[in-house]
């Protein structure tokens, strides 16, 4: 296997974005910020590969559009999945191990705001017996954070707690579109939306992009000091029928969990939309007491679709650059109620070593 | 003045899907007002029943057996959410919440609709009922919803709006599910600057401060190198045919009658061509490299839209030199 890291990382979240579904005015400024960090240009960039969805932009072929960013004469090598950017990390990641490029930028957006994304997203639904009753994202959610609850696995003080411990840190993130913890206290007391969901146990509807660069071996190390090497990666995906999941639990994260070695963990991004979706991910990931969760804030604070898993990955990447941390794990979710799930960890040297 | 223009849009289509033997099968019990499962591998009854066994990975009745289980029309409720803002097309327009059901003789539940006044009247546990459409027709839609059994009424065995006998005969192949999403759609800055313009009667491109080429309508960013495309210039509203077709073929929305020409146009003095009517002339005289000129719809029907523009007409001049438009092709 090539030693492949996180070289570079360049986010946008907001809550309404002013401008085209393509993004291509918003993915510009993120591919200057790129280069900037690597010392890139885009002829330095072997392989592209993008994360969006159509029924979001409301139009065909939107990431075909979205190559205008890039510019493309002469042509570039390219690929796009219609999941989140892990997603397309993932395929990035493949394309340097089979030796063909060295190098990827990948990037993901999309506008949530231009259409009702609870009901859009009904569209990656079950579609004979799901889809045409259109069960919405936040209703989904719901059920699974009742089965929770009625089983003793968690309560609503649990998922407060972490809604007031992701708005707290997300005071330090400018990107975060929700900000400012009160107390578990306060939010307990906010009414009831989605019962049992209160709206802070939601991740609200964000518009965004991000990129994040991937470089192997020696081309990694011309960029960074301490690039943040990915020393394991691995996803899986759970059935598409609710009815036969046990939705208290995530099988396909707790399985991609345990084909890596989790051990020194110091920092965990776990992308959870929901605020009782950490605490199943938590569980499944068998993450010890002190491994700081998402001190970004996560997700719950801004979920910009297409985006939010990468930028998981970017934030657990960070901390690897900066020397914050030697060892930390990224989490990506995709589907409803936590169906697919894809675990990275990153580490301050290739071999892993804690 | 927002940074954009943006306009409602409508995306709406039927999705028509083959169902295959068993959501066939399904969709059949439900036409005919029953519950179709499947026994999986592990003794489990399941709702719908899945076309692959979830253990074996087996298809579902492909062993020759028959797998099939009615299930009954009630059940106990095992997980249940409010929802305060349905969205559209959900199987009850006022707030109601969603439920997870394992029917009477199943295993494992099925979402619908709960059909309930507010979050009081819903609990884990409950007993409910399937509501039958008025109508069925072998979807999922064919149960309206879930509703609670009362106490009291529990000896109405199939519940209230019990089928009928349908008039249709067979098994269920297929389902069409339409679709329609509601966007507010936005025009990106550049594109909002050149529909602006537009409605001045100005056309309005944008250069690329690297490679200099001037792209109509402009965009983010040039397509070639990626650069922003940041200089604003005026385009004449005369121009070039590059290369066009003939519209003989009738379509849904089709608003001029057959044979016309659609045509890309290269205005004089910028790098890409856009798609336009040429019209004025008999469709078999316009040819590569035919000098054109925008015809406007009278000034008080302009709005920030290409049409107005109403198609390009021939100019008279001779045709433009092969050399001008030959690396726009």
């Amino acid at each position: 296997m090539r030693d492949v890291a996180v070289v570079g990382f360049a986010q946008r979240q907001m809550k309404d974005f002013d401008g085209s579904p393509t993004c291509v005015e918003l993915l510009v400024p993120l591919f200057a910020e790129c280069y900037e960090q690597t010392g890139w240009t885009r002829r330095d960039v072997g392989f592209w590969c993008s994360g969006s969805s159509d029924y979001l932009a409301g139009r065909s072929f939107s990431f075909v559009q979205a190559v205008d960013a890039i510019g493309v004469i002469p042509p570039v090598n390219e690929s796009h999945v219609e999941m989140d950017l892990a997603w397309a990390m993932y395929e990035a990641w493949v394309k340097i191990q089979t030796g063909e490029v060295d190098t990827a930028l990948v990037y993901a957006f999309g506008k949530s705001s231009a259409g009702v994304l609870r009901r859009t997203l009904a569209l990656q639904l079950e579609p004979y017996t799901m889809t045409p009753i259109w069960p919405d994202t936040v209703s989904l959610a719901g059920l699974q954070a009742r089965a929770g609850i009625d089983a003793g696995l968690w309560d609503e003080r649990a998922m407060a707690e972490v809604a007031h411990r992701s708005l707290t840190d997300a005071e330090k993130n400018e990107y975060a579109v929700r900000q400012g913890g009160s107390s578990v206290e306060a939010l307990l007391d906010r009414p009831v939306y989605a019962d049992p969901l209160r709206k802070h146990d939601c991740a609200p509807v964000t518009d965004g992009a991000a990129a994040l660069v991937l470089a192997a071996g020696d081309r990694a190390r011309e960029v960074r000091e301490t690039p943040a090497w990915l020393t394991g990666l691995s996803h899986h995906v759970d059935p598409i029928g609710l009815g036969v999941r046990d939705l208290t639990r995530s099988p396909s994260t707790q399985r991609s969990g345990a084909a890596l070695d989790l051990g020194g963990v110091e920092v965990a991004e776990l992308h959870a939309p929901f605020s009782h979706q950490e605490l199943v991910l938590r569980r499944e990931l068998g993450l010890a007491d002190d491994v700081r969760v998402n001190p970004s804030g996560g997700a719950l604070v801004s979920n910009p679709m297409f985006s939010a898993g990468g930028i998981r990955v970017g934030e657990a990447a960070s901390r690897i650059w900066s020397g914050e941390a030697a060892k930390t794990l990224a989490h990506a979710t995709s589907g409803p109620a936590l169906q697919q799930n894809l675990v990275c960890t990153l580490s301050s040297t290739p071999e892993g070593g804690n | 003045m927002s940074r954009t223009l943006s306009a409602p849009v409508t995306v709406a289509f039927d999705y028509t899907r083959s169902t295959g033997p068993v959501i066939g099968r399904f969709l059949t019990g439900l036409r005919d007002g029953v519950v179709v499962g499947a026994r999986t591998s592990d003794g489990r009854v399941v709702v719908p029943p899945p076309e692959f066994d979830p253990v074996t990975h087996r298809a579902t009745g492909g062993d020759g057996g028959d797998p099939y289980v009615e299930v009954g029309p009630e059940g106990t409720v095992t997980s249940w959410v409010w929802v305060p803002e349905p969205v559209k097309a959900q199987p009850l327009d006022r707030p109601f919440a969603w439920a997870l059901v394992t029917l009477d003789g199943a295993d494992v539940p099925l979402l619908h609709a709960l059909d309930v006044a507010s979050p009081d009247e819903a609990s884990t546990g409950m007993r409910v009922r399937v509501r039958w459409a008025a109508e069925r027709v072998g979807a999922i839609t064919d149960i309206a919803c879930f509703e609670p059994v009362e106490a009291g009424s529990g000896g109405l065995a199939t519940g209230a709006g019990a089928p009928s006998a349908t008039t249709v005969d067979g098994p269920v192949t297929g389902v069409v599910t339409p679709v329609s999403l509601d966007y507010v759609y936005a025009a990106s800055p550049e594109e909002s600057a050149f529909y602006r313009a537009i409605a001045e009667g100005r056309i309005v491109g944008q250069r690329c401060p690297h490679c200099g080429k001037v792209y109509v309508p402009p965009r983010s960013a040039c397509p070639a190198d990626g650069t922003p495309t940041t200089d604003e210039v005026e385009l004449s509203e005369t121009g070039t045919v590059t290369t066009f077709c003939i519209v003989n073929v009738p379509f849904l929305g089709q608003r001029i009658t057959p044979p016309y020409v659609s045509a890309y146009v290269l205005l004089d003095g910028a790098d890409i061509a856009f798609l336009h009517l040429i019209l004025d002339c008999p469709a078999e005289d316009v040819h590569m490299g035919m000098r054109v000129k925008a015809v406007w719809k009278p000034r008080e029907e302009w709005g920030t839209t290409i049409e107005n523009i109403s198609h390009f007409a021939p100019t008279g001049e001779p045709d433009a030199d092969y050399e001008t438009y030959r690396n726009h092709l």
